[in-house]
Parts: structure tokens; sequence; C-alpha cells
């Protein structure tokens, strides 16, 4: 089967810091992928590099085909994100949300409003379609994001750890949308999470990434039996060790990001 | 062009929906309007000046003007904070663009709460030497909105959270509404405070408005236009680079 997504030692320097080390994996056409790590690992790094967000300090990526940092549109047009954080606008309606989405990938109209209506109704969201945004449960906006992710036909969906704080009825709806999904359009979808349950029950493939470097990649299987442990929580812990991460504070990350611009980083 | 589209329809629908944002910002001029024209009116008239409720109301505008496009140009802060801002950022469209159609949404509000003000100033009492001028005060509007908002959003990409705001407004905008001539005549001013007037965008702006709206003019109408266009040009630009070097 083709690779759809390849990288190539890639590596993401902020000044002193070594955020994503020498990283290198490929992930097949209609995987479905899980990339875990603890806080602070290199995982939001490494997808902001995958999606055009921040520019590699040097490796290389092809993402179905083209390169972020050379071809960034044909790479837009290939993929769909579902950020960590909620990212719809609150004042805008449901509806209103997707046109935008919609207009912004140069959906033409007619396809436009077809595949909005469909994916409302894939998510069943198609009757509170003219509620405003900012009436919707966290679940609902998920939902929501999950659909307009998916409305300009990506190859690949991206999820940054989609299912933070949702109840377990709505993490298994949502994955079983991913999953029909998956399988009848072949979408490859790419997800990152602290659940280790979620993981194991819907990654064909996992990478587990620690301190910017992937320590280890395979079926949850294999990872098990790589560690001689019983459950996937467990070779987690032993490949990436007991210690909690001081995640950086919020200040040092403000500070990153100044001086990131102060010194020019990238758009 | 579609997606400059949407992207201005997008700033105007969440401000016509905003109702208490919109009553909120006309709230403050129509203060200003009110005390000190009717407040200073008696003293200004008694200094030989004529009414002071004409003389006000173009730098009220001015100020409606610049308070609301500041603020638009600023609104990126929270589309970033609400991370709506990565929604646009990862769409295949140029950052050109994207900056484009939110400075002409923005723009286009402050010209909106410009015209606003000119009406409820009416009310007060203000009135237009020549009405055939409007039109062209209204085009100078857009110049001035389109000038804070591009200003604004420059502003906004150096800032990350909401905290800066209230420091740029007591440092930047403050100073350029009261140094620019919106409450005061330019004419008779201890020279210090004169020049800091000169380097003020906003001066040109208000002695614009009142060359159109009541033929008064220090800078003359050309100086005024050839001014704000230039410095327009500017912060667009220095706006646009900005914007492009944002990181999420």
């Amino acid at each position: 089967m083709q690779n759809i997504i390849e990288v190539k030692n890639l590596t993401k320097k902020f000044k002193d810091l070594t955020a994503v080390d020498n990283i290198s994996f490929d992930i097949k056409k209609g995987e479905i992928f899980g990339f875990l790590g603890p806080n602070g690992a290199g995982k939001s790094t490494t997808i902001k590099m995958l999606t055009t967000l921040l520019n590699p300090t040097s490796g290389e990526i092809s993402l179905n085909g083209h390169n972020p940092v050379y071809e960034a549109n044909e790479v837009r047009h290939s993929f769909g994100i579902v950020f960590q954080d909620p990212s719809l606008d609150d004042e805008l309606t449901a509806y209103e949300n997707m046109e935008f989405h919609g207009v912004l990938y140069g959906i033409p109209k007619k396809l436009r409003r077809q595949k909005i209506e469909e994916l409302l109704n894939f998510v069943e969201l198609w009757d509170r379609r003219d509620s405003f945004v900012k009436q919707y449960s966290g679940g609902m906006k998920r939902r929501l994001e999950i659909a307009r992710g998916l409305m300009h036909s990506p190859k690949i969906l991206f999820l940054d750890e989609p299912t933070l704080g949702l109840d377990p009825q709505t993490r298994n709806h949502m994955w079983k949308y991913l999953r029909d999904h998956n399988k009848s359009e072949g979408i490859t979808v790419f997800f990152t999470t602290h659940y280790m349950e979620e993981a194991e029950r819907n990654a064909q493939r996992i990478a587990i990434i620690d301190h910017g470097k992937i320590v280890a990649t395979g079926t949850s299987e294999e990872l098990k039996k790589q560690t001689n442990k019983n459950s996937l929580e467990d070779a987690f812990l032993e490949l990436t060790g007991n210690t909690i991460r001081e995640e950086e504070g919020s200040s040092l990350d403000k500070i990153r990001t100044m001086r990131r611009r102060w010194t020019g980083g990238r758009k | 062009m579609k997606t400059i589209y949407i992207l201005w329809i997008r700033q105007l629908k969440r401000y016509v929906r905003s109702k208490s944002r919109m009553i909120g910002s006309l709230a403050q001029p129509l203060l200003f309007l009110v005390s000190l024209g009717y407040g200073f009116g008696h003293v200004f008239e008694q200094a030989g000046q004529g009414s002071y409720i004409n003389f006000l109301a173009p730098g009220i505008i001015a100020m409606s003007i610049i308070f609301s496009a500041i603020f638009m140009g600023m609104e990126i802060i929270w589309d970033r904070q609400f991370g709506f801002l990565k929604e646009t950022l990862v769409a295949p469209v140029s950052r050109m663009n994207i900056m484009i159609g939110r400075t002409l949404g923005g723009a286009t509000v402050a010209t909106m709460q410009g015209i606003i003000v000119f009406l409820i100033s009416m009310i007060a009492g203000f009135t237009p030497y020549n009405c055939a001028l409007v039109p062209f005060a209204i085009l100078v509007m857009v110049l001035v909105s389109v000038m804070f908002t591009a200003f604004g959003t420059m502003v906004a990409s150096f800032l990350d959270d909401m905290h800066g705001f209230q420091m740029i407004m007591n440092f930047l905008v403050m100073p350029m509404f009261f140094m620019s001539g919106a409450l005061f005549p330019f004419e008779g001013l201890p020279p210090a405070i004169a020049t800091i007037a000169k380097f003020d965008p906003l001066s040109y702006g208000v002695d614009a408005f009142r060359t159109l709206l009541i033929n008064q003019s220090h800078f003359g109408l050309g100086i005024d236009v050839l001014v704000l266009s230039v410095i327009t040009f500017i912060f667009l630009s220095l706006g646009s680079y900005f914007f492009s070097k944002i990181q999420i």
C-alpha cells in the first residue's frame, strides 16, 4: 500500500529547546494512526509542521505527495483538522460556520450546500443547524468540527486530542463516525490522545513520542509484546517512564512565541 | 475574491448581531457630544468661535471611527484566543487575502459607526454646511477606517492575549484621540502641542471632516488626503507583514 504521509529526519528547534528531534515515520493510505506521548513530548509541534502552521528546522515531510513548506496550498487541500481547542466562531450558526469553511476551501455553491446537509446529518446536527454555536455543548461543537473538517473531502484527517472532556457516549459516537468514514471514503486518520484505551480500540498502528523522539512504533499488540506488559497503558509507561512531565508554563510558552516572532519565524 | 467576501460578511454579521456592543460603542460618542457640546458651547461662542456642537461633531465622528476601527482590527486577538484564527490559517487561502477581508470588514463596521454618529449629532443640533459634500466626508471616513483597522491588526499581531489591550488603549489610542484636535481648534495651540498634533495621523482625519462638513480647514484638504493615504498604505503593508508572521 501507498504511503500518504512520509516524514524523514524531521527536527524542530526553538532556540534552546529541541521540540522534535530527528523523527521519521510513514503512514499508509487509509490507516488510522495513533500518535501518543506525554505532555510536551512534541505531538502538537509535529502536527503543526504537518499542517503548514510551522516550518521545520530540518528534515522532510511529504503529505499526499506534497511538501508543506513549498506547496502549502496543495497540502492544505489534502487534510482536514480538528484542533485540541475548539476553533469555531461562536457568534455564527453551525450552518454559517460550515458555509464559511466551504467558501474558504473553494467548494462550488451547489456541492457546498449538498455537502453541508450530508455532513450535518452524518453528525446528527442538521436539526440544530440554525442555532448559534455558543448555544452548543462541548460534544456538539466537536461533532460540528468533525463535520467541518470532512467537508472538503480531505485525504487525511488530523485530530489533536479530539475526545478531551467528552463523555463516553459522545466519544463512542464520534469514533463511530470516524471509523465509518474511514471505511467508506478510505480517509486516513491521524490522532493524538492521552486515553490509552481509545488508542488501543481505534488505532491500527501507534507511534509513541517522548522528548521529541519516537521511542516505539507498531500495533498495540506489538507494543505490549515488545515491553512484556499486559496493557497499552503499562507499555506506554514502560517506554516513557513514570515521571510527571512539567509542561512548560504558559508564560514560558508566551516568551517563546514572542521570541519566535521577533526573530522572524514563519507565517 | 469570494474568500475576501466571506471574511467581510462574517465581520458584519458579528457586528450586527451583538446589539450590546453596538449600543455600547454609540453611548460614548453621544456622551462626549452632549456633555462637551452643550457644556462648553457657551464659552466657545463667547470666545467668538461660533457653535461648539458644529465644531465638535466632526471630531466625535473621528473618535467613534478610531475606537471602533482599532477594536475591529484587534479582534484577531479574540479569534486567536477562541481558536477561530487557526481555522482560517490552515485553509488554502493566502494570508494577504485573509488580511484584506478582515480589514475591509472592520473598516466597513467603523464607517457605519461614523455614519450613525453623524446622524445622531444632527439630532443634537449639528448642521453640515453643504449637504453635497457629505458623500465625500463618508469617503474620508472609509479611508480613516481602513487606516486604523490596519493599525489595530498590526498591533494585535504582537499581542497574545487581551492583557495588552488596555495598555494600547491608554498609551496609543487615547493620546491619538486627545491630541488630534477633535475637541479643540489647532489655531493658537502652544508650539509643543501643535507639533505633537502634526504627528498624529488622526489630526488629518479630523481636519478633513471639518473641511468637508463645516468648511474650516487647517492643513488643507489636499494635504489631509495625501497624508491619510500614505499612512494608510504604510499601516496596511506593516499590518499584512506582521499578520503573515503570526504563529499559533
